[in-house]
């Protein structure tokens, strides 16, 4: 199994290991609705270490970033972010990624850890053509995310960056506990949070997520993993690839066209077959729901619409804040809007679901 | 606690006998494992399970599990106060969250069951895995 360089803090701080996409991490400390909670009212510190880092570099370095993603990078200056689908010809996900403009020709692409050696041949095959020199270098960084209210209070005992005037998906380079560091107002929770890309030892690694921990202990912040990590994201609608989004659903059908710029100067993979899905209509999307009955749905758990069988739920939980069972699933269109019912099983009972707004949870600005 | 006096399955139930009733709950171990625990889906009372059918459901945040009927017989009465306070099977394993009772045809089903002593050493190599 694979560790972070954070590992040896995890078995100091008693975590709950278990095997996650071939890493070795924490699914709780606490537990997983103190760690909910304590996102959602004061803060949580987690090492997401396992993402991956690919870095664009070279004169062409923006046509390859435009020719992969859905977004359209050319909005990008250096310090801003993007989120982005890396897309198929279908217009399907290979991944969702995260695009960091670090200056002019050299773009940091953020990807998920279960997909790091996909993607990156992926993006190698499909930038030959261009003038870009495209590295994998995931194993080189790792990464915290510290998420909740005080996140910015916490984060700003280690770094000299200025943190208060940071916008939402905005970063600066500097230095984080005396290590050069990258510090960006992102997160997958639904709160303000940040995430800290740094490369280190695993001393020097475990050393700084045990500092934030204890540090945190006045803001009554808490180390948390991967379970909290999942309710937090599924309460704000945040999909997570393998279960909401994949490559047999579009980013139309995964209502996400807002990072679909179908007009940006650059040709792209998907373009032309969401283009044609665009104009004659999506026959599915992606929804949220609650049960009006009682139960928890998992992914997984089939649907049945007006009787007829109807893929599965593709996730599903209690939720810790909100306080009831919620998940995500695609519906026909017709039987998609809000207040629509349906119905799942679980197990050998059917329970029914009604579609609701998304997101689940909002914070308060 | 009379934890002395219960049976214990390898699944993490505990089962109390009392004449021809068998109470059946959870482990601490098993509370401890299962995490918040947030929905009880209990069997109807009349319900007739045999040994080893799933009798009940617990979902905490992070999963669902199943509990067992440890014989063959009929649910004689099922701890409603789980359905408003499921956390009590988190607060009180051995006490009030308790979760079902149900009628004991044939004792010698519950033979295969554990004694405390041998169900702490069942945890033992568990923790020792």
């Amino acid at each position: 199994m694979k560790k972070t360089k954070i590992n040896a803090a995890h078995y100091i701080l008693k975590g709950k290991m278990v095997e996650f996409c071939g890493w070795d991490l924490p699914v709780q400390y606490s537990g997983l609705n103190t760690e909910h909670m304590a996102v959602r009212t004061t803060g949580g510190i987690f090492d997401v270490s396992h993402m991956g880092e690919v870095w664009f570099r070279g004169r062409e370095a923006l046509r390859a970033v435009q020719h992969l993603i859905s977004n359209d990078a050319a909005k990008l200056e250096p310090g801003k972010i993007q989120y982005a689908g890396l897309l198929t010809e279908s217009g399907c996900f290979v991944d969702d990624l995260l695009v960091y403009m670090m200056r002019e020709n050299e773009y940091l692409l953020v990807v998920n850890a279960a997909n790091i050696d996909k993607d990156f041949q992926w993006m190698k095959k499909h930038t030959a053509r261009f003038d870009v020199q495209v590295e994998n270098r995931s194993d080189e960084y790792s990464q915290i995310a510290i998420q909740g209210p005080v996140a910015e209070k916490l984060v700003q005992e280690f770094t000299d960056i200025p943190l208060q005037p940071m916008g939402y998906y905005h970063f600066a380079q500097g230095r984080v506990q005396g290590m050069d560091a990258i510090v960006s107002r992102t997160g997958y929770t639904g709160e303000d949070g940040f995430e800290i890309y740094f490369k280190a030892d695993a001393a020097a690694a475990s050393k700084l997520f045990l500092d934030l921990a204890e540090k945190g202990e006045k803001y009554d912040a808490l180390p948390a993993g991967l379970g909290a990590r999942d309710t937090l994201r599924l309460e704000a609608k945040m999909a997570l690839y393998g279960n909401d989004i994949d490559d047999s659903h579009t980013v139309l059908e995964a209502d996400l066209g807002w990072i679909l710029k179908l007009k940006k100067d650059e040709p792209f993979i998907g373009q032309e077959a969401l283009a044609r899905q665009k104009e004659a209509g999506i026959r599915r999307k992606l929804i949220g729901f609650e049960l009006v009955d009682k139960g928890i749905a998992r992914h997984g758990y089939p649907l049945t619409v007006q009787g007829r069988e109807f893929g599965a739920v593709t996730s599903g939980t209690f939720a810790p804040f909100l306080k009831k069972a919620i998940g995500l699933a695609y519906l026909p269109l017709e039987n998609s809007a809000v207040g629509s019912e349906f119905q799942i099983g679980i197990r050998e009972k059917t329970v029914t679901a009604k579609v609701v707004e998304t997101p689940f949870y909002k914070r308060k600005k | 606690m009379a934890k002395e006096n219960l049976l214990y399955s390898k699944d993490h139930e505990w089962v109390r006998r009392e004449g021809d009733k068998a109470t059946v709950g959870v482990t601490d171990y098993a509370q401890h494992e299962l995490g918040d625990v947030v929905f009880v889906d209990l069997p109807a009372a009349g319900k007739e399970l045999k040994k080893g059918d799933p009798a009940a459901n617990i979902e905490s945040v992070k999963a669902v599990s199943d509990v067992f009927a440890p014989v063959t017989g009929t649910i004689s009465a099922v701890n409603a106060k789980l359905g408003g306070n499921p956390e009590l099977i988190n607060q009180d394993p051995f006490g009030e969250g308790w979760i079902f009772s149900m009628s004991v045809n044939q004792a010698s089903e519950l033979d295969e069951l554990m004694d405390l002593k041998k169900y702490e050493e069942y945890l033992k190599g568990i923790a020792g895995e």
